[in-house]
């Protein structure tokens, strides 16, 4: 045991007892299990972060108690009230599509992997996707709530800004070419819109429309067509067109490149894995063989080195985390605290599905970021800013039933 | 609402489960697959991870191959070093990153890397796993005299060929040198250079001693002389009469020599034609046995089977008839091939020196025919001796007074005739020459195939000798099994 790891050890303490006293200070009644959850996750992408990259582990810290001011803040301001937000939900919608253009702007995008997700200011990277999805749920929350009668009627009118969110939607997708961000919003979207309406045929219809947006995504978007390939036959076993070096190249040295690695780096964690640190991340040469193994592919890392116990292990913290915001949704008595905490539970639900699915080549791979464990600024905002948005629903409904 | 709630709190649970799955099916269903992976770098580290045991020549001092460690990103890991570099790369082998392992290091892999199923070893290997220690394979000794080995391809400088050497009595294999070689610790990274020769011929890489197909020629006559006394047809007394041909088909097959004016003999008997021989006397009894009883006592010598030696199956060949290139075992011997021509060795035949020394310590050992083996011992890496070597009969291809008779017929080869320059002072040495045409013009395989003493052997040995413009068996391969053989009994 080094002092950096002792080091880390302490200032992760006093970070979650800084967020714990938060928490009984500002929302007293809140579910109980929550933060203990995401306390664990996080130290669990931490511990591996620094494993893999201690610079990149420390950086992580720092976003960490960023994370944990802002979500401390959120609890203090909205304490009393949280529901005064609904007033405002026009716009949180807009700022919601704003953020996701964002990056398409030409000098503060930037493009990573083939898709433009990123905004920078000098060195600072943000990907602003992860703010306008918590964005996005208060507003469709907030919409639907006051909608819901008229929208299981079905009428046009009412239908319009919801049509213009998939417009929208679908036209961030194809300029951003981010098929994971596509799917997350558009399954927040659909299963939001069947909790307020009850009508089944609308997912069905939302999923038809999605299908069809999708595939002329795919007609029109090289990305897209490369991101199904590789899905689909991500082995040759001849040399075949590689885009990125132009020249010819088996896939999986060429586009499959970290998707092959990955599924190399779980299957040889076997039942119990390497353990913890004992991992090969690195090639003989010493060169790290997956490039993103601490953002996208930190799955992959830590079902290696905690094997098929470990990993089963973590998604079962995040079925118990996606079973306690269902349970929250459940006990919350108003439409829109009911509809925000769904909302935000399928979201997270969601985006661990399309991650870590992804890598094990359940659906297409998009790169996007495990909820608490990846590395990255703007996803361990995002995550506890869901985190705080779910306790106050929390603390509100418990304390209306103690009365 | 609260019942849409649970119905995408469901959806969302079902969704993970499926995460759960999906990993279930990479770490166990499909793991073995993936770890067989060409581009797996994973297993590529941890197979570089162990420190491989290492390689000892007969002393238990030399030492063949070793281990240099490395650390890259925290973790030490073993690359292979050779100390005696070409001596005995073709036996050795090599472990590298970026080719196939080959020779001893490709067949007793799982010993090196202590991943055989031996219960001490598997023990040991888990206790250094849960230990975090490095894993560290077992060591091999093998059977083979540096020293004689050495000197072997010394004598093999600037030619091409092999040397192969057993212990008659257990099969040990005391020197297995081929010519040209190369250099082991050049293979990962100087491909190019390791594989550069500067012998008249290529394929550095293959154990000719093992893998190389030559005509035997007259060694062959050991076969058949074997065959023409152990069928009782003949003894070594029978009576030939050798006009400097043979008659078959219609046509003359002449004798060695000079084809214008070939050697002839007269009235000779068996063993004299032996002595000298003499290939019409061998045609002769190749017609009278008939190509089947020929083959057949060729196959009970080992022919048209792999060699049996620890080396990998893809270094090994199976000696007898070739047509095109494929080993062919004829369905109707007395139709399908010329007896005479097969008596003295020609034919389509092409043989191993490790088949050649096969069959001239099955001669030596009163007929009884010894596995050759090269690992004499395995020893964990606490010392502890695993395995020894046990010596195995394969069989016995011919009777006891047949072999008693053939090596003195093979005394009378080196006593008084065409293997005179392999007779060693105070030592009865029995031996055959061969110089085989390699059908172009007065390009000869040279051959020699001996053993000594002639009583109560020590060791066997079979020398082949490539492209020898003119040169006889007797004076070219004779001369370096002499030196060898005297090597190995000092």
């Amino acid at each position: 045991m080094s002092t950096a790891s002792l080091t880390y050890a302490g200032f992760f303490f006093v970070v979650y007892l800084g967020a714990h006293l938060a928490t009984r200070y500002a929302v007293p009644f809140a579910d109980p299990y929550l933060l203990p959850i995401a306390g664990l996750l996080t130290a669990i992408g931490l511990t591996e972060i620094y494993r893999l990259n201690p610079t990149d582990a420390f950086r992580q810290g720092i976003w960490i108690v960023v994370a944990v001011a802002l979500f401390a803040a959120t609890l203090f301001f909205l304490r009393h009230d949280y529901r005064r937000l609904e007033r405002y939900k026009y716009l949180f919608g807009v700022s919601a599509i704003a953020l996701l253009l964002l990056p398409i702007l030409p000098l503060l995008g930037l493009t990573v992997n083939g898709a433009r997700l990123w905004v920078h200011v000098g060195s600072l990277r943000f990907q602003p996707g992860e703010l306008a999805k918590i964005m996005l749920i208060i507003f469709l929350a907030a919409y639907m709530r006051e909608k819901r009668e008229v929208l299981a009627q079905g009428r046009l009118k009412d239908w319009g800004p919801l049509l213009v969110i998939w417009v929208l939607a679908i036209l961030v997708l194809l300029e951003t070419r981010d098929l994971g961000g596509g799917l997350l919003y558009f399954g927040i979207f659909l299963a939001m819109l069947y909790v307020a309406t009850a009508r089944i045929a609308y997912v069905a219809g939302g999923l038809g429309l999605f299908l069809i947006g999708a595939v002329g995504v795919w007609k029109v978007t090289p990305h897209v067509q490369d991101r199904v390939t590789i899905w689909l036959h991500p082995w040759t076993t001849s040399k075949v067109y590689c885009p990125i070096s132009g020249h010819l190249a088996l896939r999986q040295d060429c586009q499959s490149y970290q998707l092959v690695k990955s599924l190399y780096s779980i299957g040889y964690g076997g039942y119990g894995g390497t353990g913890l640190g004992k991992g090969t991340v690195a090639n003989l040469n010493g060169k790290q063989i997956i490039p993103d193994l601490n953002t996208d592919f930190i799955y992959s890392a830590l079902a290696q080195e905690l094997g098929l116990i470990g990993a089963a292990a973590l998604l079962l913290v995040y079925m118990i985390f996606v079973l306690r915001g269902m349970r929250i949704a459940l006990l919350a008595e108003d439409g829109f605290s009911k509809l925000a905490a769904a909302g935000l539970t399928f979201g997270f639900a969601l985006q661990t599905f399309i991650i870590v699915g992804g890598i094990l080549r359940l659906i297409p791979l998009t790169g996007i970021t495990l909820p608490f464990v990846s590395y990255g600024g703007s996803s361990v905002v995002a995550n506890f800013l869901l985190l705080a948005g779910l306790l106050l629903v929390s603390n509100r409904a418990n304390r209306e039933m103690l009365r | 609402m609260n019942k849409q709630v649970s119905h995408i709190g469901i959806a969302a649970l079902v969704l993970l489960s499926a995460l759960i799955v999906g990993t279930t099916y990479w770490q166990t269903w499909a793991n073995a697959g993936l770890a067989d992976r060409q581009d797996n770098e994973i297993r590529l580290v941890a197979q570089f991870s162990i420190k491989r045991g290492k390689i000892y020549a007969a002393d238990g001092r030399t030492l063949l191959a070793t281990n240099v460690n490395k650390k890259r990103a925290g973790r030490t890991l073993y690359f292979r070093r050779y100390p005696t570099g070409p001596i005995f790369s073709d036996v050795v082998g090599y472990s590298t990153q970026t080719r196939n392992r080959t020779g001893l290091e490709q067949s007793y892999n799982d010993y090196l890397t202590g991943s055989n199923a031996n219960l001490d070893t598997v023990l040991s290997s888990a206790l250094d796993k849960l230990k975090g220690t490095t894993v560290t394979g077992n060591d091999l000794v093998l059977t083979i005299r540096p020293s004689a080995q050495a000197l072997a391809l010394r004598l093999l400088r600037g030619k091409c060929g092999a040397v192969v050497a057993l212990d008659p009595s257990t099969g040990r294999v005391l020197v297995m040198a081929t010519n040209p070689t190369y250099n082991p610790n050049l293979i990962e990274n100087r491909f190019g250079v390791a594989t550069r020769t500067n012998a008249p011929c290529g394929a550095p890489l293959v154990n000719r001693a093992t893998a190389g197909k030559y005509a035997p020629g007259s060694t062959f006559k050991m076969v058949t002389a074997a065959a023409a006394l152990d069928t009782g047809r003949f003894t070594p007394d029978s009576h030939f009469y050798d006009p400097g041909y043979c008659e078959e088909y219609g046509k003359q097959v002449r004798n060695a020599g000079n084809p214008e004016a070939p050697e002839t003999f007269g009235n000779v008997n068996l063993a004299f034609g032996f002595e000298h021989s003499i290939n019409s006397v061998f045609c002769n009894v190749g017609k009278t046995l008939g190509a089947g009883t020929v083959l057949d006592y060729a196959k009970r010598f080992g022919f048209y089977s792999l060699p049996p030696l620890e080396l990998p199956e893809s270094e090994r060949v199976a000696s007898g008839l070739y047509d095109h290139g494929r080993l062919f075992d004829p369905r109707h011997p007395d139709t399908q091939v010329d007896p005479g021509r097969l008596a003295f060795g020609q034919e389509r035949l092409a043989v191993t020196p490790l088949q050649m020394a096969m069959v001239a310590a099955t001669i030596g050992n009163h007929g009884a025919e010894m596995r050759p083996q090269i690992v004499e011992r395995i020893v964990s890496p606490a010392g502890k001796t695993i395995t020894h070597l046990q010596p195995d009969q394969l069989g016995r291809p011919i009777k006891r007074q047949t072999a008693d008779e053939l090596t003195h017929m093979m005394e009378l080869v080196v006593t008084g005739g065409t293997g005179t320059a392999a007779s060693i002072p105070g030592v009865r040495v029995a031996g055959k020459t061969g110089t085989a045409e390699t059908g172009r013009g007065n390009i000869y395989t040279a051959w020699f195939a001996a053993f000594a003493p002639a009583d109560a052997p020590k060791v066997a040995i079979a020398v082949v000798v490539e492209n020898q413009p003119n040169g006889f068996g007797g004076a070219i391969s004779a001369p370096i099994a002499k030196q060898v053989m005297e090597a190995l009994l000092r």
